[in-house]
Parts: structure tokens; sequence; C-alpha cells
């Protein structure tokens, strides 16, 4: 089973520490959520377990080997990466941009593609009910759309990890749940799938583990239940929190400004 | 397409070899038919293929690479860096000491050109930025041009320099062809086999990376490819613009707006522009031939004007 993990991470920017010590584990199998407010560090620590940025300091890890020392067709068919609002500059068709996932295996978009290669494409587009997109330009669908075929990009590379940053953001409640049930049946499926998020009841919901940055530096790490109570979460995002319970799932809500943000 | 585009290619080569003051030169049949054909008719359609398609095919990838559709050798001033050291090459009589010293120094001066616009603005930055630099290179080209012309030690080195920077493909022989092709081929292979590439690139830096793409040293390669085509093109022709910004889009749409894809076929529409120009300026009823480069530039700005107006909404949000 695939393991990711950092060892005591450390990146800086200039003088200043933007990942502090971090050290995580998250193996396959399960949706990792990273949590935290804004300009904590979770960008910085996606790209990180990527490969696509080097620490100052301790190691990203891939079943033991540096994350950012693989070979890049390597890393490329292992890791799968969905930037922070996945944009795309050209109006391609949406079977296109799915056929962009193939590339580590080889695929050349101005060339007939390899049998392999369709049948990936078709069922990336499937798995996220896309299949009646594929013959449209982008710049026709609605954001939802779009980010639909985008997550179908990131599955038809077929990797065992993939590293999504906030894929929910800027999308309505239906497809928000939607790209999460598809991230979740990924990770069901034996995926390493992580996550960052802004939205703290989709990971009570939908996260087997939470990891909870905060100033640069992992404040907590574990399972919903345990990260996001009101005593560790509160202090973190300087906010008083009160939780409903739903379905057995305690969902924190952001109830009282308290006017400071710790991290600062 | 591609196969319709090559046709068109071949027969407006065979349409240049055939226009001019005498037509038909072959028709003639006699020594002077032939000489007409092989030293003036025969290097000025064929440097018209080298020339466009080097410039189609440099304004494709340079639009791919910088994810803007304003990329283009003459608007962001790589044809001026060429050019001005091509003019150096001329005023330092280097470029008469030894043969391939122009194409040499505009190669140079392109990629110079490619590396001061890359070291002040990132790939997929926004449109005014870009241009802005565009003006800045262009206005540093043309400012040290200007001061080599008013040092020209005489009005017919003036005139000589003058002219050669309007653009031009006429009266040129086999000495241009041969100092200028293996340079625009080993460009033109360079792009076309990184091509895979520059469909990632499609999706930004960090998800090109991601999929496998080196950014860094694609980077390299394309001001090396780029530097190449254009300093060579530049070289033996002088400035024609708008070529590269007029072939890709014509292209685009016809291949599914996939980057890799344009690059081909605009370099066979590149081509056909520059021959189709060059055969319109010695068509059209001017007193004196027109130069080429001023003849693609009277067409080709109204062309910017509309690309710059539809370029606003470009990247598309998911």
């Amino acid at each position: 089973m695939t393991v990711l993990a950092t060892r005591s991470l450390v990146r800086r920017r200039g003088a200043r520490t933007v990942l502090d010590g971090i050290e995580i584990v998250l193996p396959g199998g399960q949706l990792s959520a990273i949590v935290g407010p804004n300009g904590a560090g979770k960008t910085t620590l996606l790209r990180q377990l990527a490969g696509l940025d080097s620490p100052d300091g301790g190691e990203a890890v891939l079943d033991g080997s540096r994350v950012d020392r693989l070979d890049a067709a390597v890393r490329s068919r292992r890791i799968a990466f969905l930037p922070q609002s996945a944009s795309v500059y050209w109006p391609l068709l949406g079977r296109d941009l799915v056929a962009l996932g193939r590339l580590p295996h080889g695929a050349d978009l101005s060339r007939p593609l390899a049998p392999a290669d369709t049948a990936a494409i078709e069922r990336a587009l499937a798995r996220v009910g896309g299949t009646s997109l594929a013959a449209r330009r982008i710049d026709e669908l609605s954001q939802g759309e779009r980010a639909r075929l985008a997550l179908a990009r990131v599955l038809a590379t077929e990797a065992e990890v993939i590293l999504a940053d906030e894929p929910v953001a800027n999308l309505d409640p239906a497809y928000a749940l939607e790209a999460m049930t598809l991230l979740k049946a990924e990770a069901v499926r034996g995926v390493c799938v992580v996550v960052c998020l802004h939205d703290l009841g989709l990971t009570a919901r939908f996260a087997d583990h939470v990891v909870l940055l905060v100033g640069s530096r992992l404040q907590a790490s574990g399972s919903p239940a345990a990260v996001l109570q009101p005593g560790v979460i509160d202090a973190a995002y300087g906010v008083g929190f009160r939780t409903v319970d739903i379905d057995g799932i305690a969902q924190p809500i952001a109830w009282t400004y308290r006017g400071q943000n710790s991290s600062g | 397409m591609k196969t319709v585009l090559a046709l068109l290619v071949v027969v407006l080569f065979l349409v240049s070899v055939a226009t001019g003051p005498a037509w038909w030169p072959w028709r003639l049949g006699d020594e002077v038919g032939w000489a007409i054909v092989l030293d003036l008719r025969l290097p000025r359609a064929v440097l018209g293929v080298l020339v466009g398609a080097a410039l189609g095919l440099s304004g494709a990838v340079l639009q791919a690479w910088l994810r803007n559709p304003l990329a283009e050798p003459g608007v962001i001033g790589i044809s001026a860096c060429a050019s001005c050291a091509a003019v150096c090459a001329f005023y330092s009589g280097l470029a008469a000491a030894f043969a391939l010293a122009l194409p040499l120094a505009g190669i140079l001066g392109a990629a110079v050109g490619i590396a001061a616009l890359m070291s002040a603005v990132r790939a997929g930055t926004g449109t005014v930025s870009l241009l802005l630099m565009g003006v800045a290179i262009n206005a540093v080209a043309a400012a040290l041009i200007s001061l080599v012309l008013a040092l020209a030690p005489n009005p017919f080195a003036f005139q000589e320099i003058w002219l050669w920077l309007a653009g031009s493909i006429a009266d040129r022989d086999l000495r241009h062809i041969l100092v200028s092709a293996p340079f625009i081929v080993a460009g033109a292979a360079l792009v076309l086999v990184n091509r895979r590439w520059l469909d990632a690139l499609s999706l930004g830096e960090d998800a090109a990376r991601s999929l496998g793409v080196d950014t860094r040293r694609l980077g390299l390669w394309f001001t090396l490819a780029v530097g190449l085509m254009v300093g060579a093109a530049t070289a033996v022709a002088g400035m024609i613009g708008f070529v590269g910004l007029v072939a890709p889009h014509l292209v685009r749409a016809r291949v599914g707006f996939k980057p890799g894809a344009t690059l081909a076929p605009s370099m066979l529409v590149g081509a056909i522009l520059v021959l189709a120009a060059d055969i319109a300026v010695r068509v059209l009823p001017t007193s004196y031939e027109l130069q080429l480069g001023v003849f693609t530039s009277l067409v080709g700005a109204p062309f910017l004007v509309r690309v710059t107006r539809r370029a606003r909404s470009a990247w598309l949000a998911a």
C-alpha cells in the first residue's frame, strides 16, 4: 500500500519559515484533509508532497523515496496533482482536457490516442458523470462542469496518489458534494487522496484523517472527531466554534468572531 | 488539413517563381530565362517558404509557451533584437568578413531578446505586462539601430541597412539559403519534438510539472529554438512582422485549440502568407516594389487590434 509521508519537513521563504518541522503519514485508501487558516502553509505543504518544490530541511517521501528527487516521468505517473482554481488557458474540447492526464503515459494529443489511453479517458469521464461534456468546448461549460472535467483529468492518470488543492472552492453545494464524493470513492478504491480544504463541514463528513496546520506548524493530526473539536480549532482559527450533530457526525460551525486570527 | 496547406505552399511556390517583370521566365527558353529562374526567382521562393515557416512556427510556439495569444516575434521585440544584432554585424564589417556572421548575430540577438523578456515576465502572464515588456524591448532595439545608422560611414551604407530593415526576400541568392536553412530546420525540429509538453502547459506551470514537464529545460529549448528560427530568418530577410501572429490564429480553431497540434499547420500557413505577400508586392502597381516587411505590417496591424480585443477573457477558471 502506498504511503506518502513527511519527516521534519522545513520550508523557508526568505527569512520566514512557512513549514516548520511537519511530520505526517498519509496512507493509501484514505482521504486526508489538510485544513487550517489562510496562510498556514497548506498549499506549500501540498506542493512539497507533489514534489513540485524541494524542502529546506527534512523530506517528503513516497514509499520511502524522496518525492522531489523522483524521476519526473515516474513521479507524473504515480502522483496526480490538481492545482488551486485549476485554470485552462485554451478553450479545449472536454475530451482533450481529460486526455492531458494521459501525458505521463506517453499520449500525444496531436496524434490518434492509444486504446489504453482512450479507455482510461472514458473511464475517468464516466466516473465524474462527464461523458456528455467530452465533445463540448470548455469555454461553453459552467464552472461546475469544468471542475468535473478537471477532476476527470486527474483521474485519467490513474495514479496511486491524488493531491487536490481546494477542489471545492467556488463550487455550489451540489458540485462540492459531488466532487468530495468522487474523491472519497477514489480513496475507497485504494488511492492515497490528499485534499486542502477550507470547508470544515465537508472535512468532518468526508475525511478519514485530518491534518491541522496553524502558523506553519502542525497543530493536530488525527481523525476528524479528534481534530475538529472546538477545543482544538477555536484557537487555530481565532473563532468560537459550535458543533451540530448530523447523522452521528459532529459538524463544526464557526459561530463567534473573536477579532483575531491566531495565524497572524 | 495539412495536405491542403502543403499543396497550397507548392502552388504558391510555383506562382512565385513565375511572377515578376518577366512572367513565366522559363518560356523564354534561353539562357536568360533560366538565369532568371535559377538565380532570382528560385532563391526568392525558397526563402519565402523558409522565412514564412520559421515565423509561423515561432509565433505558434511563443503563444503556446507564454500562454498568450499576442506573443509574436515582432510584437514582443525579438525580431527587433535580431535586427539590431545583424545591423551591428553589418556595420562592424563582420558580415563582410565571413558569411555566417549575419545569421549568427541574428540568432544571438533573438536569444538575448527572449531571455530579457523571460527574465521580466513569467509565462502565462497578463497581456498588458507582456506587451509593455515588448514595447520596452522594441524601444531599446530601435534606439540601438538608430545609433548604428547615425554612425553609418556613407549614405549608401545607410540606405542599404535601411532597406534591409524594412524586410525583403528580393535579390537573394543560394548563399542566403545556405546560411539560414540549417538553423531554421534545427529550430523547427527542436520545437516539434517537444510539442506534447506545450499541451501540458495549457494547465499552467504547476500542473504541467506534475504531468512530467521539466519547465526550466523546456524554456531553454524554446529560447534556443525561437532564437535559431527568428534570428536566421531576420538575418536573411529583415523584419517581417505579424506573420507569427496571424498564422497560429488562422489555424487554432481548426485543430481544437490544442497547442501542440497548432505547430505544424502554423508553419505551413506562415509559408503561405509570406509567399502570397511576396507575390502581392510584385503584382501591386506601385512605382517601386513595396518592401515585404512593410506590406505584412500594413496588412497585419489591424489583425493585432482584433486579437487584442478578444484576448481579455483568456484563462478559464475551473
